[in-house]
This record gives C-alpha cells, sequence and structure tokens, in this order.
C-alpha cells in the first residue's frame, strides 16, 4: 500500500463553509448537507467571482486578438494552465491540456494516441475498479482495431489484486489506464508501484485522477504516469471544466484530437500544421472562463493545503465508518480507512438505497444512490445498487452525525 | 420525514397486496427501470371489458413496489377504457405522499406496465379474432 500525504494543519470546515454560497440555501427547510461529493463538488465565492470577473471586467477571445481585452484573457487562461500544472507536479504549462471533464481527457488519449499507435493483438490493461470514461473509451479500441482489453480484479474488499495486475501485463501491453482513487469504494491504487510494473514492460501509463486529485496531493513526476484525467467539477470549479497532463514529448508526437480554429499553426487549402502544445488539442474557443475559474479553484485548494484536506476528510472517514460498522443492519464496502479516500459506499438492509437517498434528502441532505457509473465492479462484488456519501473539506464531523442518525430513521420506519 | 407520512408506502411495501401470479392470466406483462433496477410484473385477468384479477410481482425501491400493490387495489374492478385514461397525477394522489419528481418514474412504473399489458392484451385478441 502506498501511504496517502496527509500531515498538515487543522482545518476548520464550518468556517470553510462561509466560502460557499450554496450553503446559506435550504432543502425542504433544512440546512443543506452536501455529501455527494464524489460527483461533483460545490464552488467557492473566490471561483465564483473569478469567473464572473471574467466575464465582467475581460471577456474576449483569445490567442489572436491584438486589444487589450484579448490580450488580458490570453494571460488568464495561461495563467490557468500554469496553477494547474503546479498543482499536479508538472513540469510545464503546456503539458496541461484543458478538456470538459475526465471523460473527455481519457476520450483524447484513445483517440489522438490509441487510435494512431494501436493495432490489433496489442493489450490494454485496466482494473475492474474503473468508471465507465475509463472502461468504455477502451472498448471503442477494442472495436475498431481489435486490440485486447485485460482487466484486472479486486478482492472482496474491493482492494486491487496486484499479483493479478502483474501477471496481466507483457511486452504486449501498450497502455495500463487506471483509476487511482475507486469513485464506488474510495479504494486508493498503488498507482506508482503499478505504474512502475507497466514501465517495466515498455507500456504507457494513464492514471485516472478524478476522484483522488480533489483529495490527495498528486505529483505525476513522482509517480512516474504518461498521462493523468482530472475533472475540475470535481475539485471546486464549474462543471464543462477538466484537465489532461500528458508528458511533454508524447504530446509532441501526438495528432489531434479534435480539428478546427485555435489548434493549428498554418492552414491553406490544401493542409494545415498544428499549433503548439496545448492549444494543438484546445480545438475552437476553449471554455476560457472556466479554465480561469478552475486556476481559482486550485489557488483555493493549495491555500487550505491539500495535505490538510485529505487529513480532515481521513477523520470524517473514520469517524463514519467507526459509527457505521456497529450497525448489522448496514452493509459496508470497501477497504479500510487507511487505504481509501473519503467516499463510503453502503446499503441499509432491505431499503433500496433510492428509498434512502429520498428519505435523506427530505432532510436536506444530499447522498447518492445506483450504480455510479461502475456497473462492471458492483457486478464484481455482487452489489446491484449502493447508497453512497463523498465528504469535502466543507463537511463536518456534525454533518455525518446528523446523516448517519437519519439513517437510524429510515432503518426504524422501515423495520 | 415524518412516519405518518410514508404510512401509506411502507404498509403496501411490506404487506404487498395482490402479490403473485396468475396461471390463467389473460396477459402478463413485465417492464423495469435499468437505471435502478426497478421491476414490475403485472398479471391480468380481464372479463367484460373490466380488470377482473390483477397480481404483480417485482422488485426495487418502496416507492415502485408500493405504487404496484396500491395500483393493483386501485385498479381491480375498473373497465380498461377507464384504466387508460388514468393520469400520472391520479396515480401519483394514490400515494398518500408528495413523491419528488425524481422517483415518478419509481412511482408510474405499475401504471405503465398496466396500460401495455391491456394494450397487449387487445392487440392479442384482435389477432386471435382474425386467426
Amino acid at each position: 500500500m502506498e501511504s496517502i500525504p496527509r500531515i498538515g494543519k487543522r482545518l476548520d470546515p464550518v468556517k470553510l463553509r462561509e466560502d460557499f454560497p450554496v450553503f446559506t440555501r435550504r432543502v425542504h427547510g433544512k440546512p443543506l448537507v452536501y455529501l455527494d461529493n464524489a460527483a461533483t463538488t460545490q464552488k467557492p465565492r473566490e471561483v465564483l467571482d473569478s469567473l464572473a470577473d471574467y466575464y465582467h471586467a475581460h471577456n474576449s477571445n483569445i490567442h489572436r486578438g491584438v486589444h487589450t481585452l484579448s490580450y488580458e484573457a490570453t494571460l488568464m487562461y495561461e495563467a490557468a494552465h500554469r496553477k494547474v500544472a503546479g498543482f499536479v507536479g508538472a513540469p510545464g504549462w503546456k503539458t496541461i491540456v484543458f478538456t470538459r471533464n475526465a471523460t473527455e481527457s481519457i476520450n483524447l488519449v484513445a483517440y489522438a494516441w490509441g487510435l494512431a499507435n494501436l493495432k490489433a493483438g496489442d493489450e490494454i490493461v485496466i482494473t475492474i475498479m474503473e468508471h465507465h470514461s475509463n472502461f468504455v473509451p477502451w472498448q471503442m479500441l477494442r472495436d475498431r482495431l481489435g486490440v485486447k482489453l485485460r482487466i484486472a480484479g479486486v478482492d472482496p474488499d474491493g482492494r486491487l489484486d496486484i499479483g493479478e495486475f502483474e501477471s496481466l501485463l507483457s511486452e504486449r501491453t501498450k497502455l495500463v489506464s487506471m483509476v487511482h482513487a475507486s469513485n464506488v469504494l474510495g479504494t486508493v491504487n498503488p498507482v506508482k508501484q503499478m505504474t512502475e510494473m507497466a514501465k517495466a514492460h515498455g507500456a504507457l501509463v494513464l492514471v485516472d485522477a478524478a476522484q483522488s486529485a480533489p483529495h490527495i496531493r498528486l505529483d505525476v513526476e513522482d509517480l512516474g504516469c504518461d498521462f493523468l484525467a482530472v475533472s475540475g467539477h470535481k475539485m471546486l470549479a464549474p462543471t464543462g471544466t477538466g484537465f489532461l497532463y500528458g508528458r511533454e514529448e508524447l504530446l509532441e508526437r501526438m495528432d489531434p484530437f479534435l480539428f478546427g480554429g485555435d489548434m493549428i499553426e498554418k492552414v491553406t487549402s490544401e493542409r494545415s500544421t498544428w499549433n503548439e502544445l496545448p492549444w494543438k488539442f484546445e480545438a475552437g474557443t476553449p471554455d476560457i472562463g472556466g479554465g480561469v475559474a478552475l486556476g481559482a479553484a486550485v489557488d483555493y485548494l493549495s491555500a487550505i493545503g491539500m495535505d490538510a484536506i485529505a487529513t480532515h476528510e481521513e477523520q470524517l472517514l473514520n469517524h463514519a465508518l467507526e459509527r457505521l460498522s456497529t450497525y448489522d443492519w448496514v452493509e459496508l464496502y470497501g477497504p479500510s480507512a487507511e487505504e481509501r479516500v473519503g467516499v463510503i459506499s453502503f446499503n441499509v438492509k432491505g431499503v433500496h438505497p433510492h428509498d434512502v437517498a429520498g428519505m435523506l434528502d427530505e432532510e436536506g441532505i444530499a447522498i447518492r444512490s445506483g450504480h455510479h457509473c461502475a456497473q462492471p465492479l458492483m457486478d464484481r462484488l455482487g452489489m446491484e445498487h449502493a447508497a453512497r456519501m463523498s465528504f469535502y473539506l466543507y463537511n463536518s464531523k456534525e454533518e455525518i452525525d446528523l446523516a448517519i442518525d437519519t439513517l437510524e430513521k429510515v432503518k426504524r420506519l422501515f423495520g | 420525514m415524518e412516519a405518518e407520512h410514508y404510512e401509506l408506502i411502507l404498509d403496501h411495501f411490506k404487506n404487498p397486496r395482490n402479490y403473485g401470479t396468475l396461471e390463467d392470466a389473460d396477459v402478463s406483462y413485465e417492464e423495469g427501470v435499468p437505471s435502478c433496477g426497478d421491476l414490475v410484473r403485472l398479471d391480468v385477468k380481464v372479463e367484460g371489458g373490466k380488470v377482473a384479477v390483477l397480481k404483480f410481482t417485482g422488485k426495487g425501491c418502496a416507492i415502485s413496489q408500493a405504487s404496484a400493490s396500491i395500483l393493483t387495489e386501485k385498479a381491480t374492478g375498473m373497465g380498461v377504457k377507464e384504466i387508460m385514461l388514468l393520469k400520472d397525477g391520479d396515480m401519483l394522489e394514490s400515494l398518500g405522499l408528495t413523491v419528488s419528481p425524481t422517483r415518478f418514474k419509481c412511482a408510474l412504473l405499475g401504471l405503465k406496465v398496466l396500460k401495455k399489458a391491456l394494450l397487449q392484451n387487445e392487440k392479442d385478441n384482435a389477432s386471435g379474432a382474425a386467426e
């Protein structure tokens, strides 16, 4: 197991909540308790203000303009790439491509690298823990190119079977694409070790960090991965924002994913040449305002400190797991608190998770229920559906107690 | 989350009415909501243009299963034409609680299956008569 960096100053979630305007509203007359952070997170005023400031004072199209606003927008958008690069330890900001979300980031690799570099007989290794976004693009390549998709399993507690993972690797393995933290179980995979194993066989490595980057400190150079896919909206930024980190020499050799404006260097009626990184992969007018706000989200998280956030979430996780494990009517999934981020999938025995989520909603408590876009994992673990609560920096122990007290009420009602 | 609010739904969920299948059903129909796994199967006996016997089986959330149970009580003895004219709102009103829009699919699954079953029965009768 790779240890999760978790030392940091103590944070005060009740104080932090004041930064998030959404927490002033009430749901069914009750204060909002938001425990659906694995789906998307709330946005602090700093992020919302940066978005508004961009549109209020700087809105313009980037890159080609000579005028002042275009220059300012270009600088702001590039600065956001720099902030994101710093956030994940990328060696340069040109290795950061802004996308709509982690799904698009993974698709970028599947289309721009996969279609051009893979052939029948090549193999892609993933894990059964993947979100659909790290399953379906590779199924597409399998169907188009005849590459083989090999899937490493998990033990009953949702830990990766690292032995099986290693046994799937061979000289035929061209890509290993794996989730860093499971959005269902919270399991944090030993991606550094897995990357070393993959590299020993000459494979490229993509890490789906959608569920880890918002919660634990990441360093792409330390991980050694070739690609890293992240969703901005799961880390306080607006929806429609995300990014891909790619090793520079790989991105340089890859052809574009989308074609059109801004991704070109020169266009004649016969041919075009591609713009430099990262613009080669950001065709058309991007979400400039969203990108700028993603930069503001990174600033906000960095000011608090990712280690402090991870420590806080671990405390919440420990508390929640401790309480939930005392009930024989709660079914808990996933490994121990040290091995996961703040995501808990569970079932109240005899109660459909939709009923659980619906009843909690009446108390202003937002949790998710269903298959969590990870049906292969759910099938493997024999979970048809589950309820899920997932934490972030603004959640408090009191909120978790309220959610669990409400689960007790649900259980009493159903008898 | 008041207990009284859930009284009817939980009563029907815990003690479903008309639960089971019919060996001599005129028509059986089953449909689910793939996104949440709710499933309702209805076995219907139609006599003289009316639903004479209605049985259900299924699985899923309390809202979907209790709604199906409530529907079997409501629809037994009702004319087929009358049932086909039932509105979603009529069904939601019979549940004794305000269903959130996110749960409409669950609450209306039984009614949807019943209407489809009755349409299927009409089709079967029409093709049977033509033979």
